[in-house]
């Protein structure tokens, strides 16, 4: 089934950048965005200011997929997690350029920019991240 | 409030049934829990129906109409009302309907449960299950429905220890339920091995981990108490109905393990009904995955959070166990019209309550608890239920 294309070109600012909100408020850090901090309602209104994110993170957990839904056929099989980015949010993606038994809990990873799937032959191609495995000189925590 | 009884129960076979239709199925199960309540049908004031995606599964929409006339209700113009919330469409539908009784607008209430979802293919029907998820922020990357409750199997294993042998032993144990059950989609008994030897499907889970697709339909008569003695003596009380929602998205809870949708809708059907996990004889939970059911055993109280895999190995939630869970064989065994599902739980509740439960009767059921969730546990509705003398 085809899809407007309008759908997925709104999106693009997010899944291409990785911008989040960050609630003013109380300094929560959402991804994907929202316009309400669920902590601080009524009072973060207006007052939700856009962030661009490291796209560096850890493993929360994963999942190796065997039956992939259509639009992921021929890909089996391959990793899905959750990754805990290091500004707060989690978000999930897949989990690639690395073999699927080195893919542990608590590993260190960051967002490339990746073709993720399209619309049949004749519709969009969708692009968005994939987060892969970081070097040993990249892993090291943002502190402060 | 009034308070409100369940007076009639109807279930129909679940299975691949491809010799019947959406509108058939859901009037057999109303027409079987009307007989059983011994009403005429003319005192019916109003019904609510949970289906998840009949517009995908069989192309059609507006249900609440379509099963008021199915059932042979359409020249009583009764308010008649679809509720949707993925998998808990029925466990929802029984607390609309619930509600409809106790606040004194409705007295003779409906509710019903249906899915037809055999009418599509099974990758088809796979896709229709996963917009139950995030589809924007999770289903776009990649992610299915098992894969999103393998993720919670993963975490539960590296968190709590959780063994690969204890989370397939709830497959085993609710397919020992399921053989004793003649609505039951499978009667096979299966073995821890033959779980750990099925097909990948989303590791850790595998096909013997997941709950099948399925057909079927169950509707339940609700009625004000102190009016079920008019009808019949076979009367359950519903002591406690809670429901909760939670991020849609799994990634947007603090804890993996833990379906707060689920902790919360059992504090308040608990409190509502002045009873602990510990005073509940029998459970009928939301096992559309194995880990799904020992998270759940957890979240309701039953067990500690951690030691749900462990309480399922010693046989704790057998039926001759502590805590007897999903004698129905649960979606595993029984079958998952995912529609239908909050309904057949509150049926399997009902019969035990009433001794009606046949060969895997439990021993003194007085209090029993039904346990439904949609999607990753977004949402979730608990109902408690007491025999009444």
């Amino acid at each position: 089934m085809s899809k407007a294309v309008s759908r997925f070109w709104r999106e693009i600012p997010q899944r291409y950048n990785l911008i989040g909100t960050r609630c003013t408020v109380c300094g929560r850090v959402y991804f994907p965005q929202r316009e309400v901090c669920p902590y601080c309602r009524r009072s973060s209104l207006g007052k939700m200011e856009k962030i661009k994110l490291s796209g560096k993170g850890t493993l929360v957990t994963y999942s190796i997929i065997y039956t992939p839904p259509s639009q992921f056929e021929g890909q089996e099989p391959y990793a899905v997690g959750i990754v805990e980015l290091d500004e707060g949010p989690r978000i999930t993606s897949q989990i690639v350029d690395c073999n699927l038994d080195d893919i542990k809990i608590g590993m260190r990873v960051k967002a490339i920019f990746r073709r993720i799937q399209e619309d049949g032959y004749t519709g969009a191609i969708y692009y968005g991240y994939k987060f892969k495995p970081l070097e040993e000189h990249e892993s090291k925590r943002k502190t402060g | 409030m009034r308070d409100v009884a369940i007076i009639g129960v109807g279930i129909t076979k679940f299975g691949e049934l491809w010799d019947r239709s959406f509108r058939q199925l859901i009037a057999e199960a109303g027409t079987k829990a009307i007989l059983d309540a011994g009403i005429s049908g003319a005192e019916i004031d109003a019904l609510y129906v949970g289906s998840m995606s009949a517009g995908r599964f069989v192309g059609q929409e507006h249900v609440g109409a379509l099963v008021a006339d199915a059932a042979g209700l359409s020249t009583l113009h009764i308010p008649a009302t679809r509720v949707e919330s993925a998998c808990s469409s029925g466990g929802m539908a029984l607390r609309q309907g619930y509600i409809s009784v106790a606040s004194g607008m409705h007295d003779i209430v409906v509710v019903g449960g249906v899915e037809k979802m055999t009418d599509v293919a099974g990758g088809e029907a796979t896709n229709i299950l996963a917009m139950a998820a995030d589809q924007e922020w999770e289903a776009f990357f990649g992610a299915t429905f098992p894969g999103l409750f393998a993720m919670v199997a993963n975490r539960h294993m590296y968190k709590y220890g959780t063994t690969r042998e204890q989370i397939a032993e709830v497959a085993v144990k609710n397919h020992d339920n399921g053989m004793l059950n003649p609505e039951a989609q499978f009667h096979r008994k299966i073995t821890v091995e033959d779980v750990l030897n099925s097909p990948p499907v989303a590791l850790p889970l595998r096909l013997l981990d997941c709950s099948p697709i399925s057909d079927g339909a169950a509707a339940l008569i609700l009625c004000p108490l102190d009016k079920a003695k008019e009808y019949t003596d076979k009367i359950v009380k519903i002591i406690g109905s809670g429901q909760a929602s939670d991020s849609l998205a799994l990634h947007g809870r603090e804890d993996i393990c833990t379906f707060q949708a689920t902790v919360k809708a059992a504090e308040m059907a608990y409190k509502q009904a002045k009873v602990t996990p510990k005073d509940i004889n029998v459970a009928e939970v939301h096992d559309c995955f194995t880990i799904a059911e020992i998270t759940a055993i957890e979240d309701l109280g039953f067990f500690k959070k951690g030691e749900g895999g462990k309480a399922v190995e010693e046989g704790l939630t057998a039926r001759d166990g502590k805590i007897p869970i999903n004698t129905s064989g649960g979606l595993k065994s029984k079958g998952h019209p995912v529609g239908a599902t909050g309904i057949a739980q509150a049926v399997e509740i009902a019969l035990q309550l009433r001794g009606e439960a046949g060969k895997r009767q439990v021993d003194d059921a007085r209090v029993g608890l039904a346990h439904n969730i949609g999607g990753t546990g977004a949402s979730s509705t608990v109902h408690i239920m007491e025999a009444y003398k």
